[in-house]
């Protein structure tokens, strides 16, 4: 087993884990976090996809060891606490950007990675930039929109100074850290 | 899907990598970024007792300037690369054919000496190594070694680097005065070339001076396409003499045929793109 420390949509997680689990199957069945999908399970699909340290990663083709120290933001934790979502999730929304859905999560998450580094992306640097994530059911009009509409929201928004967002959480199990022990 | 169990070592240092592959036997196997060995991992294609994970060895990542040369680290991702201003201004081929790898999230795990230590045919940067005369820094338990491109891509999947042994680093030469192009034809839905070609070109006036051409996924290794070269060499920078010497592009090949692409198809793109990465790079 493999010791590994993880911060996942701001919460710190210190669990045991045999080296071969992927981090999508750790973030789902170990922590909870189904948001976080297994689509073609073939570095493919990128269904998966999640933020490590800010950037997007296929969460089927990282081991979970490989992800210790590290900071992950999932889908789960991108609206607001008060349930507000994310510009990127409000224009999907309002876009229809999806059918089944099952695409979603990791091309959210890819578009906001997209969008961290280019706010103001062309159509074609949006299809380019959304290329490892597939999607059968939309044939990706409305996905394209939805990014460039959630781009236009999120350059009007006045940038705020982020507090940081981590917490720690008490475990139910005795533990000398104050975290979770798992 | 889940990979086979494994034994799972993560070392801070090369020396400390090479001593646990040693330890680990045969059946040991060096992890870098994983894009290309977890998939392998996952469908059992690969089934190591022991995954040396290289993620922790800060001295292999990063691009040093080391005079007529970029020396990069084998650790160094797809996306650090993309983001180095040494690699822009010393080695923009590596940038060109570096943006093409794969997808966004691959280039932000996948890494430089990894995709090259996997030596799959269709990968973009083994040819790229081979058009610049790049060396390979190699680490394993007798110490340190160097080889050269032509050297390093064996079969395919199969690098110069033993199982005992580390990619540590990749010297790449600095081109002053050459004009670089990598051009690439593959389907839309996945970043595989079904035929890649690496050109740089060094024009003297109306002359090319010099040529270097290499192709990807023309065969199990890289092939660097000598024919094309000697066509180039000496002649004037004209349309027909890059056309001409595109026709040589097949020459030494051995392109397979599978789902996406006959060999017949292969040498034909081969030639056509052969054609516009010598124009794109000669600046014609």
């Amino acid at each position: 087993m493999s010791r590994i420390n993880l911060t996942v949509d701001g919460v710190r997680y210190d669990d045991d884990v045999d080296p071969r689990t992927l981090l999508v199957h750790h973030l789902r069945e170990r922590l909870g976090k189904v948001g976080t999908v297994v689509g073609c399970d073939t570095t493919n699909c990128g269904a998966c996809t999640v933020l490590m340290d800010g950037q997007g990663v296929k969460s089927c083709t990282v081991l979970a060891a490989q992800a210790d120290g590290r900071t992950i933001d999932t889908i789960e934790g991108l609206a607001g606490e008060d349930g507000t979502l994310h510009p990127v999730q409000q224009a999907f929304h309002e876009r229809h950007a999806l059918q089944c859905g099952y695409c979603t999560p990791g091309m959210i998450m890819a578009a906001v990675d997209l969008l961290s580094e280019n706010p103001d992306p062309t159509e074609d640097e949006v299809r380019e930039g959304l290329e490892g994530n597939l999607c059968r059911c939309t044939g990706y009009q409305n996905i394209v929109g939805a990014v460039r509409d959630a781009a236009a929201t999120m350059r009007a928004e006045v940038p705020a100074p982020r507090e940081s967002t981590t917490e720690t959480v008490e475990g139910t199990a005795p533990t000398t850290t104050g975290e979770v022990a798992r | 899907m889940i990979p086979a169990q494994f034994e799972y070592s993560r070392p801070a240092g090369v020396q400390e990598a090479v001593r646990a592959l040693a330890e680990g036997g045969e059946d040991a196997k060096v992890l870098a970024g994983g894009q290309s060995l977890i998939p392998m991992l996952r469908m059992r294609l690969a089934v190591p007792s022991l995954v040396v994970d290289l993620g922790g060895v800060v001295e292999m990542r990063g691009v040093r300037d080391d005079g007529d040369a970029l020396v990069i680290g084998a650790m160094t991702t797809h996306d650090q690369v993309l983001r180095d201003p040494l690699v822009h201004e010393h080695a923009p081929l590596v940038v060109q054919a570096t943006s093409t790898v794969a997808d966004r999230q691959v280039r932000h795990m996948g890494t430089f000496g990894g995709s090259l230590a996997h030596a799959d045919a269709a990968g973009d940067l083994p040819s790229v190594a081979v058009a610049l005369d790049a060396t390979f820094d190699i680490e394993g338990p007798g110490g340190r070694r160097t080889v050269p491109a032509g050297e390093f891509f064996v079969d395919y999947l199969t690098s110069a680097v033993s199982p005992d042994e580390v990619l540590v680093s990749v010297r790449v030469p600095k081109l002053t005065g050459w004009g670089t192009h990598y051009e690439k034809f593959n389907r839309v839905a996945q970043a595989w070339a079904l035929v890649g070609v690496a050109a740089a070109v060094r024009r003297s006036g109306q002359t090319i001076e010099d040529a270097r051409v290499a192709l990807t996924s023309m065969g199990p290794t890289p092939v660097r396409a000598r024919g094309v070269e000697e066509a180039l060499i000496g002649a004037p920078a004209t349309a027909e003499v890059v056309n001409a010497a595109a026709d040589r592009a097949g020459e030494g090949t051995e392109p397979s045929s599978d789902v996406s692409a006959s060999g017949e198809y292969r040498l034909h793109l081969a030639r056509v793109l052969t054609g516009r990465a010598v124009a794109a790079a000669g600046g014609l």
